[in-house]
């Protein structure tokens, strides 16, 4: 498993293309429980992104996660910015220097993407946010040998769904307490899109 | 969705277009950017305040821009926290190398964005300092939450920390008060209908034709309890009841807000505050100011908010000190 720049690239575009047409779907899913902005400010923030990217030359995967980061971070505002912006900031400081990432290279990415978020956010595993879809991931990154794509989707999908039947602790979700179970987090569905899209990525290029 | 836009995606743009246009001897915008400054920005030697947040709440903040409140709004888009580098944009358009101060209010995504601008402030050599505005008692204040939100009351730490500084004040003066506000004002708000975001479309939330929200805050979010729609007098109980129970405001003075959410008329804003007034002569509260109006609101939601600002001495002063900005002239 290893992952270049075209599949890096790949992996963005895919990205966009899953928040570009679930935009409705996921500020839905934040009206129910946030201010329903989550759509919006992802789809303008990946939009950007793609704009940025497929004008750009790169030589490493570092440069594109770089690149994404700070267009996040500059686009979308609200809560969603800083901790995307943040997550690939951390993964390209992470790989520099490296031609291609392997598994292992990912999994020390997604760990110090995480460790970011959860800094910038104040925020840990269990209280229905993105984390509790990237903590899981970020495992089975770490711990899998030979690890198959179809498992990081699972892993992603499973733990998702997952955020249905937590309360929120963190984040707008926070002020309704018990009224907040039931309803799926917003940004952890949005996180899935990026697992699920980079286990494709991968797939094909196995 | 019926509303007076062009692209619902450039709405942000085009409002601040017409803002700066309606004030030119006040407001101007940095280039290129969503920050509104004061015409006469930077002012050296001054601790310059800088807010802001999500467009949809005018007056709030670009309308407290000017003399004696503050150097900078920062719009983001609607109900949206501004991003990092346009707030940093911001400080670096006030700074008076005297230090900037943030006045942030406590939404997650307005404390990251806020504090990732003041890290790139520092890494500049601008000091930077800031207050996280938690106001609103409808939601509980536990270590297991975010914490409170910051609403209307926010207006109260622009006016007092704005007059600080524009009496003299060094940054951590400035800070102190703003603590002290902070420390000293607690609101509560309801809506009666939801309003609509106009990149989504959708109103935000849906309310029957009898029923009201109890304690939303002021992204069209959820409140805390949905009811059936009671009184005037019944609401102003309920809002007050809810402010006074969370702190003690036994024989003191205070500063009162009544703040209408967007489209709620002023007659009925002073209905209420009728009855606010007398709950807390009953009290045996003295009010030394009141303020019935638009402050923050969001959008055209139907609704209201009730704050509450303990005060001292010096507060007083720094209350009634002028203000030059185009939503709140003293």
């Amino acid at each position: 498993m290893e992952l270049h720049v075209a599949q890096a690239l790949m992996w963005i575009e895919r990205t966009n293309e899953k928040i570009q047409e679930n935009k409705e779907y996921l500020s839905a899913l934040d009206q129910a429980i946030g201010d329903g902005d989550h759509g919006i400010n992802m789809a303008r923030g990946f939009q950007a992104v793609i704009e940025k990217t497929s004008s750009s030359e790169y030589e490493t995967v570092s440069d594109v996660l770089k690149d994404v980061a700070m267009t996040l971070m500059a686009k979308v505002g609200g809560a969603s910015g800083p901790l995307y912006g943040t997550a690939f900031l951390k993964m390209s400081m992470s790989t520099k220097g490296k031609e291609s990432v392997s598994q292992e290279d990912l999994a020390e990415a997604v760990r110090q993407a995480l460790e970011g978020m959860k800094q910038r956010g104040k925020a840990t595993e269990g209280e229905k946010t993105l984390i509790d879809v990237w903590t899981p991931v970020q495992e089975l990154l770490e711990q899998s040998e030979d690890l198959q794509p179809e498992e990081i989707k699972k892993t992603a999908k499973d733990a998702m769904e997952a955020t249905k039947n937590i309360m929120a602790t963190k984040g707008r979700a926070a002020y309704l307490k018990e009224r907040s179970i039931g309803h799926l987090d917003a940004g952890s569905v949005s996180s899935y899109y990026l697992f699920e899209s980079l286990a494709n990525v991968l797939e094909e290029g196995n | 969705m019926k509303k007076i836009v062009n692209d619902p995606n450039q709405v942000v743009q085009d409002m601040l277009k017409g803002l700066v246009a309606a004030y030119p001897e006040s407001l101007k915008q940095v280039p290129d950017t969503t920050v509104v400054v004061r015409k006469d920005a930077p002012v050296t030697n001054k601790v310059a305040l800088v807010s802001g947040g999500g467009s949809g709440h005018e007056p709030a903040h670009a309308g407290y821009v000017g003399a004696g409140m503050l150097d900078a709004a920062v719009c983001g888009e609607t109900f949206t926290s501004p991003t990092p580098d346009q707030v940093f944009e911001a400080i670096k358009a006030v700074d008076g190398s005297a230090g900037v101060f943030l006045v942030i209010k406590n939404y997650t995504g307005d404390v990251m964005n806020f504090e990732m601008a003041a890290e790139l402030a520092e890494a500049e050599g601008i000091r930077v300092e800031k207050v996280i505005v938690n106001d609103d008692v409808a939601v509980e204040d536990s270590s297991f939450t975010t914490g409170r939100r910051g609403i209307a009351g926010t207006v109260f730490v622009h006016k007092i920390a704005g007059a600080k500084a524009d009496k003299g004040g060094s940054l951590e003066e400035v800070k102190a008060v703003a603590d002290k506000v902070v420390a000293n004002v607690r609101s509560m708000g309801m809506a009666l209908s939801p309003c609509t975001v106009p990149a989504s479309g959708k109103p935000s939330f849906e309310l029957a034709e009898d029923e009201m929200e109890i304690g939303i805050g002021i992204h069209g979010e959820p409140g805390i309890e949905r009811k059936t729609i009671a009184t005037a007098d019944e609401i102003a109980e309920e809002l007050t009841g809810k402010i006074l129970e969370d702190m003690d405001y036994t024989s003191s003075e205070v500063a009162v807000m009544v703040n209408g959410l967007g489209s709620t008329p002023e007659m009925e804003l002073f209905i209420l505050n009728g009855k606010v007034q007398d709950i807390l002569a009953e009290k045996g509260i003295k009010v030394y100011k009141t303020f019935v109006g638009e402050y923050m609101t969001s959008l055209e939601m139907a609704g209201c908010s009730v704050s509450l600002l303990k005060l001292d001495d010096e507060l007083k002063e720094l209350l009634d000190s002028e203000s030059k900005a185009p939503a709140f002239r003293i």
